[in-house]
């Protein structure tokens, strides 16, 4: 099984997110930039397929020089090798139509990705990527158990869940289920190492159209201040969500 | 040309958030000077929807389409876009509107912008405004193909009143074949669920065990709101994963979000951020929840839930 893993490379979650040139670009001072933790349950999986099913993964990602590190990174958590696609990420039809490319040439058959980065929480790449190369897609997978070219997946719905079957090729676009948090591993020295060594290819994009582009940015209005209700008067509480905030 | 809105329905009926989605694709509509198209598969009244502004439901009926299956339904909405000619596809955020949505782009070579909390805040060139960075910012996002689609976010327009003379013409779309095949659903039955809920009841570790919840699903029961809970939570199993809201758990995006027992982690935060109001009930007082919170009660939960069960109790009784 050759298995694709699609990499985001995110601002870490506790960062500051700021906005510079007039709103229109985002503020990467000070930020930490991490593997895009829904992604992390992608790659988690698939080691678990490398490690008992013998299968080999690749990491990939869109981005610039500066993505490397998060790319060395999926190396030295266990990925064989890295394809970074050397264009800015700007837009999910665009990043879809890179990825598609990778897919075709490379004949992955089974493509693991998160749900949606935490940046952009745009949720739409693995879903293009799949109508691009018509293989079957699953969203929001909670569980993928493989025997041979058979898959069983269990995707979240709402209230519940939907147990799906499908032969590879697959798209799957992950999150916390697909693997347990406790399962999520920390490279170790020895993979660090590894992952010097290990084949990080840079492909050049075949476009650079983009069917939308951000126009400017906002910050959320500022919240004022939390109106404290006193333990003895928690009737006042039931009068402000209900006088004031109108919720109930 | 026309505004086309996908409709959800659950065993027939229309799901509420095809209310909103018919409310804001009635909007854009008369932004753009065109009208409303709702694509309905096997709905019991399609007519429901011309309250909502629906100026033409297109109704599908066929039995094979009982299990949703995001393949076909992409393509059964990509004939509709060419029949009634749309130059906008409207989907909710409904586990399946995410899941069939960027198939649907593809499908129809459209650039697709998702989470959008607003009406378009100009249609030369095309803006919309949507949530990113888990709700700690957003982006003026532009669509520069002549056909889009639009991912609206839950409780972001609202549900709201448009009459109209609507009329139901019947739609019978080929059916293409697929090699995905649904075995099974699991429904939890007889709970108001986390994606539906107006109003979500959360517990964290504050409740210091599972036998307490007695009294959060009590809270939950009086206001018809969902129960949830924090990531330490459903880490140490007092209560199922698909409780767990927060960052890598489930997205809460309720009109009212209450906290009890919960400090408020960047991560919790980053997953309920989008409700509107949010309370908080914890014994300390600079838990950074107060930060986030619109309401809060500095107490123990065992003292202020009950009361506040109460207190409600009183209020239901008095406002019925």
């Amino acid at each position: 099984m050759k298995i694709l893993v699609c990499i985001s490379h995110v601002p870490d979650t506790t960062s500051k997110i700021n906005f510079k040139e007039n709103d229109t670009k985002f503020d990467n001072n000070g930020v930490q930039f991490v593997i895009n933790p829904y992604d992390e349950f992608a790659l988690t999986r698939a080691m678990w397929f490398k490690e008992k099913q013998g299968a080999t993964i690749t990491a990939v990602t869109v981005g610039n020089t500066s993505t490397e590190p998060t790319l060395r990174k999926a190396l030295a958590i266990g990925a064989d090798d890295a394809i970074r696609v050397n264009t800015e990420a700007i837009d999910g039809l665009q990043v879809a139509k890179e990825l598609a490319e990778v897919v075709k040439n490379g004949s992955y058959n089974l493509v693991l990705a998160g749900k949606e980065s935490i940046d952009y929480n745009g949720g739409m790449v693995p879903g293009m990527l799949a109508a691009l190369v018509d293989y079957n897609f699953v969203n929001a997978c909670i569980g993928l158990e493989i025997e041979g070219e058979k898959a069983t997946i269990s995707r979240e719905i709402d209230g519940g869940k939907e147990i799906l079957s499908a032969n590879l090729p697959l798209v799957i676009a992950g999150q916390k289920g697909l693997v347990e948090e406790k399962d999520l591993r920390i490279p170790n020295m020895r993979g660090i190492m590894m992952a010097r060594k290990k084949p990080l290819s840079i492909l050049e994009p075949i476009s650079t159209k983009t069917a939308t582009t951000t126009a400017s940015f906002e910050k959320p209005a500022t919240k004022s201040a939390c109106k404290i209700v006193s333990t003895e008067n928690i009737g006042e509480l039931v009068d402000l969500l209900h006088n004031e905030a109108k919720v109930i | 040309m026309s505004v086309l809105i996908l409709a959800e329905t659950l065993e027939g009926k229309f799901k509420k958030s095809t209310f909103e989605a018919t409310s804001y694709g009635k909007k854009v509509a008369e932004l753009l000077g065109t009208t409303t198209v709702v694509l309905a598969i096997n709905a019991t009244n399609p007519s429901e929807l011309y309250t909502y502004g629906a100026e033409k439901v297109l109704n599908v009926s066929n039995e094979n389409l009982k299990t949703f299956n995001a393949k076909v339904y992409a393509n059964i909405i990509q004939q509709a876009v060419e029949k009634e000619n749309a130059q906008i596809v409207i989907i909710d955020a409904s586990a399946n509107g995410l899941y069939v949505a960027p198939m649907v782009a593809v499908n129809i070579n459209a650039g697709y912008a998702s989470n959008v909390v607003a009406i378009p805040s100009s249609t030369t060139p095309f803006v919309v405004k949507r949530k990113a960075f888990s709700s700690k910012g957003f982006n003026n996002t532009e669509i520069n193909t002549d056909v889009k689609v639009i991912g609206l976010s839950k409780n972001s327009f609202g549900i709201i009143e448009n009459e109209v003379a609507g009329t139901t013409e019947d739609f019978s779309p080929s059916v293409i074949e697929t090699t995905i095949v649904s075995e099974k659903i699991e429904q939890t039955t007889g709970t108001v669920t986390i994606a539906d809920a107006d109003i979500v009841v959360s517990g964290g570790r504050g409740l210091k065990g599972p036998e307490n919840w007695g009294m959060v699903e009590e809270l939950a029961q009086i206001l018809g709101a969902a129960t949830a809970c924090s990531k330490p939570v459903s880490d140490l199993g007092w209560r199922p994963h698909s409780e767990h809201v927060g960052q890598t758990g489930k997205p809460v995006a309720s009109n009212l979000y209450i906290a009890i027992g919960i400090s408020g982690a960047i991560q919790h935060l980053a997953g309920i951020n989008s409700s509107k109001v949010k309370v908080v009930i914890n014994t300390d007082a600079e838990a950074p929840f107060f930060k986030a919170a619109d309401y809060g009660i500095v107490g123990d939960a065992f003292e202020v839930v009950p009361k506040l069960i109460e207190k409600l109790k009183e209020f239901k009784t008095n406002n019925i």
